[in-house]
């Protein structure tokens, strides 16, 4: 190829900047449009998900609430300009009496690879965790997984009463609190543990307040 | 490599003889990073497949358009929203699976298969040619993330699409299912498969002495 050539085959810089504008804008266009359609979709999977995951650490309550945590304590629904989709939140579960079942709540800390997200029954009256739930989690396959896949474990939050303890499998003393860790995944399941803990910490007296009024 | 270019051999070509991972050992990253399970494979091989199939019938139908100065960019313009459109469809319809595979579906932007074939091939040839080239790549692709997959699967997990092979009593070799495990089985795979094609390859004339003794040329 000689530089005649090329000089004739130059392109403008224009046909070069509206080639890559039209074409960004096709691709933005479709996009919008897809997003359109998977969007609803992808919120309703997540819905479901923590409806199941609601039903699940409160052995199937006949219906749940939704309460919003603020600094005044438990509230039914926010006010004062505050914007309830990014409030933190707690679902209180009913039996079919009417009778309150329980907290479910979610919470979320980092565990050996990423954050572990997860949700947990709660009495708060008896201070008793119902069962857990692990939600989102990015441990070890084979290993730190087990918090999700090993049902002994999932099982020995079901009872236990908070402040949880990790011991050794079989080294407990008979502690109300103790659960048992899994070999092999030390730090994944004291990080379930912990994050329980933490979680309860900041919301147990709000929990205790509200159930201690609304339900005497 | 451009021995015989009918169709046939278009569409065939990607799938064994110049399979994309197994041949041209391109696309190693999710070659590696993705198949822990039969599952996963599948979706990263459809999304793949798709994500190529779309590029190529795109940037040939529209290569006398795109200027050559600017054609990197818009067929990283055009593989970017394909990718863009599998990874929202994955996690409408196959949530689990989308979770499992997190950023790798978007990082199949940067898969250099694609790429490699629209530069090399679907910018230059009519679009049913590039159509059958890149069925035949994302078939080769999906094959060789399906051979992984299968057999870390089966090893690292003992079970094969989530269904239990061997009963309780197996103890998983877990290592497959992490990452050194990819290595170990990539390692194994291309080991077997260079042996084999060594094998087949043409002998060097072997002279026979008429008392048997063979001598051969080395090397």
């Amino acid at each position: 190829m000689n530089a005649g050539a090329d000089a004739a085959r130059e392109v403008p810089s224009w046909r070069l900047l509206a080639t890559l504008g039209v074409a960004g804008a096709a691709a933005g266009l479709l996009v919008v449009l897809v997003q359109g359609w998977a969007e609803p979709r992808i919120e309703a999977h997540r819905t479901a998900v923590l409806e199941g995951a609601i039903r699940n650490v409160l052995g199937e309550p006949a219906r749940y609430d939704t309460l919003y945590v603020t600094d005044a304590g438990l509230v039914r629904e926010t006010s004062g300009g505050i914007d309830a989709s990014t409030t933190d939140r707690v679902y209180l579960g009913y039996d079919a009496a009417g009778q309150p079942v329980g907290f479910a709540i979610t919470a979320a800390e980092p565990g050996f690879q990423d954050l572990i997200r997860l949700i947990f029954g709660y009495e708060a009256a008896s201070g008793e965790v119902l069962g857990m739930e692990v939600l989102e989690n990015k441990e070890t396959p084979g290993l730190g997984d087990k918090i999700v896949k090993d049902a002994s474990f999932v099982a020995e939050f079901e009872g236990a009463r908070a402040p949880l303890l990790g011991v050794k499998p079989g080294a407990g003393e008979g502690d109300p609190g103790e659960v048992d860790m899994i070999t092999g995944a030390t730090i994944s399941s004291r990080a379930v543990i912990s994050i329980i803990n933490h979680r309860l910490e900041r919301l147990d007296p709000l929990l205790r307040s509200y159930v201690a009024a609304e339900h005497p | 490599m451009s021995a015989p270019s009918s169709r046939g051999d278009d569409l065939l070509r990607g799938i064994w003889r110049e399979n994309p991972v197994l041949v041209q050992l391109l696309g190693l990253c999710p070659m590696l990073a993705v198949t822990n399970t039969v599952a996963n494979s599948l979706a990263m091989g459809l999304a793949t497949f798709f994500v190529l199939l779309g590029s190529s019938v795109l940037v040939s139908t529209l290569k006398s358009v795109i200027p050559h100065e600017v054609r990197i960019s818009a067929y990283i313009l055009i593989i970017a929203t394909f990718v863009t459109m599998a990874d929202l469809v994955l996690a409408a319809v196959v949530p689990e699976i989308h979770r499992a595979l997190g950023a790798f579906i978007a990082l199949i932007v940067v898969n250099c298969i694609i790429l490699g074939r629209q530069e090399a091939f679907a910018s230059k040839r009519p679009v049913g040619r590039s159509a059958l080239d890149a069925i035949g790549t994302g078939a080769g692709f999906m094959l060789a993330l399906l051979l992984m997959g299968a057999f870390r699967e089966i090893l690292g997990s003992g079970s094969l699409l989530g269904v239990s092979l061997f009963g309780p009593g197996y103890e998983p070799w877990v290592v497959m299912i992490l990452p050194p495990g990819g290595f170990l089985t990539l390692g194994a795979i291309l080991l077997l498969l260079g042996w084999s094609r060594q094998r087949r390859a043409p002998q060097p004339r072997v002279r026979r002495w008429p008392h048997g003794v063979a001598t051969g040329r080395a090397g």
